[in-house]
């Protein structure tokens, strides 16, 4: 049966700072989840990987992780674990969320 | 306390320098992540969930006050303030930036420390029993034995690449609170009849997707043959463990599928011939090593005034009910001092309470910490007559929280709040037990229970040795949590088991809230603890606990 395709984006972590960022159509790595680009066929999303792997002086680890999109269009985390990576840890108010609620 | 001679100290220095030197490769871009990972791994830098992390090695566990004000300064210059002490007596700190590290090596180097093979497939830290040197069980202090094979392991050419990580824990006492049943190799100090110390060899321990006790390979093994012993074992286990399948690969997989039997002989043969040409290590460095840990200068005087204090201020009494364990001076105590307290992060110490514990190490303990692999920070040697002043410093530091040995003095990995490896959070569960318990003030009235979780089938939590055992799972996108029930730790090593169908993050604390009341209805009175009170019943009344819809569907 061939599987329904999930709208992909691609991620990674910074390589001086650790911190969670995504690749964006603007071809440079934000940290908001909200500006990744999103890949909605199989085909876009292989040249997606292909472009964020271009910068392994910036980023480390880069990988695809599924989205669904809002009514709108932004892409929306799927699974939790991509979920705690763009807010932080639940035990204090540290990492991204921290960062988020200054700007 | 044991410090570095000249060649450790250079050692750390000269890897510094290297690592510093690969950093600026690396973001230069001369070397690319895959060279670069490996190097990183060796000196303890993880890429985690959210940043890096530097685990930082604390041999055997034990650190003096000025290497505790260290970490204390580490944390607030180049990390967010705090430490997370971890079930291998590591301390991690979990947000460096990548430049910065180098100057965290320095700085840990400027005391002595450094976090080399806390990664790797090759000797990892050393743990030992956290009462080391003062218990009142203890035949020997095994710290002496523990550094020695710190010395041996560090470096060593021919076990750098094993065919997966190696675990030795030691313990001095025949009552075991190091776990040595679920390491690699467990070594556990005995006498034989004509009253000598030696070991015990526990081989093929551990946690992890394989759970297994250790197998007892030489019931006495004279302290003099222990280097040439071990390196029998390991030796055995370079050539023949399965280096196919990175599942198969530890040392208990090996005994699992040789059979302990015949492996003992494999031991014994490859024991004689290294015997024959490996002389042990030379006295005078023995005699050094335990000169370095020779007792401190006790005072021995009683006091009057500590009875009369305790029983003045209850909570003063509870926590030495809880917190202060028995000492071989009978003026002196052992006090554990919890970093669990009711809704804090399992094992994180801020800089500010690791300054108080150092001044309190410094001023009443003879300048010795321990960090347990319960993840809590131990004072091991304070005169019974400063308990009172120490209790009162803690008080103000916010870590006399009584509570060692019960229900919230919980054993949790970092989970998916930090682990990259993690399939589900562990932080949060432990917080909400604790904190339920507490809203029942049940906690004393339960009694003795360990509680310990991991966010993930790798065990660092040690979920399967738990009293009540809850590891993390991501089943189908969902956080779920599975129970066992009945592990244990200690000289009784038992791989608890599983209870049942898992459950989710929201049905997990009922759940052991369900446990720990079918407990107290079923128990013979107080002084049954809930492990025994397993022992006695088996699984099944707890699994009517856990699962009432289940049972009642089996009734209908
Ligand atoms: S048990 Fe798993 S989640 Fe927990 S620290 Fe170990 S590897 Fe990470």
């Amino acid at each position: 049966m061939a599987r329904v395709f999930a709208p992909k984006i691609a991620t990674a972590n910074d390589l001086l700072e650790g911190d969670v960022v995504y690749f964006t159509a603007n071809g440079v790595w934000s940290r908001l989840h909200g500006d990744a680009k999103v890949a909605h066929s199989p085909e876009e999303a292989d040249t997606l990987l292909k472009a964020a792997e271009a910068f392994p002086l910036q980023v480390v680890g880069v990988y695809l992780a599924d989205v669904a999109l809002s009514e709108s269009g932004a892409p929306q985390p799927v699974h939790f674990r991509e979920t705690f990576r763009t807010r932080g840890p639940s035990n204090y108010f540290h990492g991204k969320q921290a960062v988020l609620s200054h700007v | 306390m044991y410090s570095y001679n000249e060649f450790d100290e250079s050692y750390v220095r000269g890897r510094v320098a290297q690592f510093r030197e690969q950093v600026s490769r690396r973001i230069d871009g001369s070397l690319t992540e895959d060279e670069f990972k490996p190097l990183r791994l060796m000196n303890g830098l993880y890429l985690q969930l959210h940043a890096y992390m530097l685990r930082v090695a604390v041999p055997y566990g034990t650190l003096n006050s000025i290497q505790m004000r260290q970490l204390a300064t580490i944390a607030e210059r180049w990390d967010k303030g705090y430490g997370h002490f971890t079930t291998r007596q590591n301390i991690q700190f979990n947000w460096p930036r990548l430049r910065d590290v180098p100057d965290m090596l320095d700085a840990l180097a400027d005391v002595g420390m450094h976090a080399i093979q806390t990664s790797g497939n090759c000797i990892r830290n050393v743990t030992a029993d956290h009462f080391a040197g003062a218990a009142a069980d203890e035949i020997e202090d095994p710290r002496p034995t523990a550094e020695l094979l710190r010395q041996w392991s560090t470096d060593h050419p021919e076990f750098t690449y094993l065919p997966r990580k190696f675990k030795i824990a030691i313990t001095g006492s025949p009552n075991d609170r190091a776990v040595t049943k679920a390491h690699d190799i467990g070594l556990r100090m005995v006498r034989n009849e004509a009253g000598e110390p030696g070991y015990e060899v526990i081989v093929g321990g551990g946690l992890g997707r394989t759970p297994m006790v250790g197998h007892v390979v030489r019931d006495f093994l004279p302290k003099a043959d222990l280097l040439p012993y071990l390196e029998a074992v390991l030796s055995v286990y370079n050539l023949s463990g399965r280096r196919d399948n990175k599942y198969k690969a530890r040392i208990k997989i090996l005994v699992h599928e040789t059979g302990a039997e015949k492996l003992k002989a494999q031991i014994e043969t490859a024991f004689e011939t290294i015997r024959s040409e490996l002389t042990g290590p030379d006295a005078e460095l023995v005699a050094a090593i335990e000169a370095a840990f020779a007792p401190p200068d006790f005072d021995n005087t009683r006091s009057v005034a500590f009875e009369e204090a305790v029983a003045a201020d209850p909570l003063l009494r509870s926590f030495v009910e809880t917190n202060v364990a028995e000492h071989k001076n009978p003026a002196y105590g052992i006090v554990t001092v919890s970093l669990k307290p009711v809704g804090g992060t399992p094992g994180d110490a801020s800089a500010e309470q690791m300054r108080v514990l150092a001044d309190l190490a410094e001023r009443y303990g003879h300048d010795e910490l321990r960090v347990s692999h319960e993840q809590n920070i131990i004072l091991p040697h304070v005169r019974r007559a400063d308990i009172a002043a120490v209790h009162a410093e803690l008080k103000k530091a916010g870590l006399a929280t009584a509570n060692i040995g019960l229900i919230s003095d919980i054993i949790a990995c970092p989970g998916m709040d930090y682990c990259a490896l993690a399939t589900a959070r562990s932080i949060p569960i432990a917080q909400e037990i604790a904190q339920r318990f507490d809203e029942l003030k049940l906690e004393h009235e339960v009694g003795p229970l360990k509680i310990k979780i991991s966010g993930c089938i790798n065990a660092c939590g040690h979920h399967h040795v738990g009293h009540i055992g809850i590891l993390g799972l991501d089943r189908a996108g969902v956080e779920n949590y599975q129970i066992t029930l009945g592990g244990d730790g200690t000289e009784t090593a038992t791989i608890g088991e599983r209870a049942g169908p898992g459950f989710s993050a929201d049905e997990i604390v009922p759940a052991v809230e369900r446990l720990v009341m079918a407990y107290l209805n079923l128990r013979e009175g107080s002084d049954e603890t809930f492990l025994q009170a397993y022992r006695r019943l088996g699984l099944s009344p707890f699994r009517e606990a856990l699962y009432p819809q289940e049972m009642q569907s089996h009734a209908a």
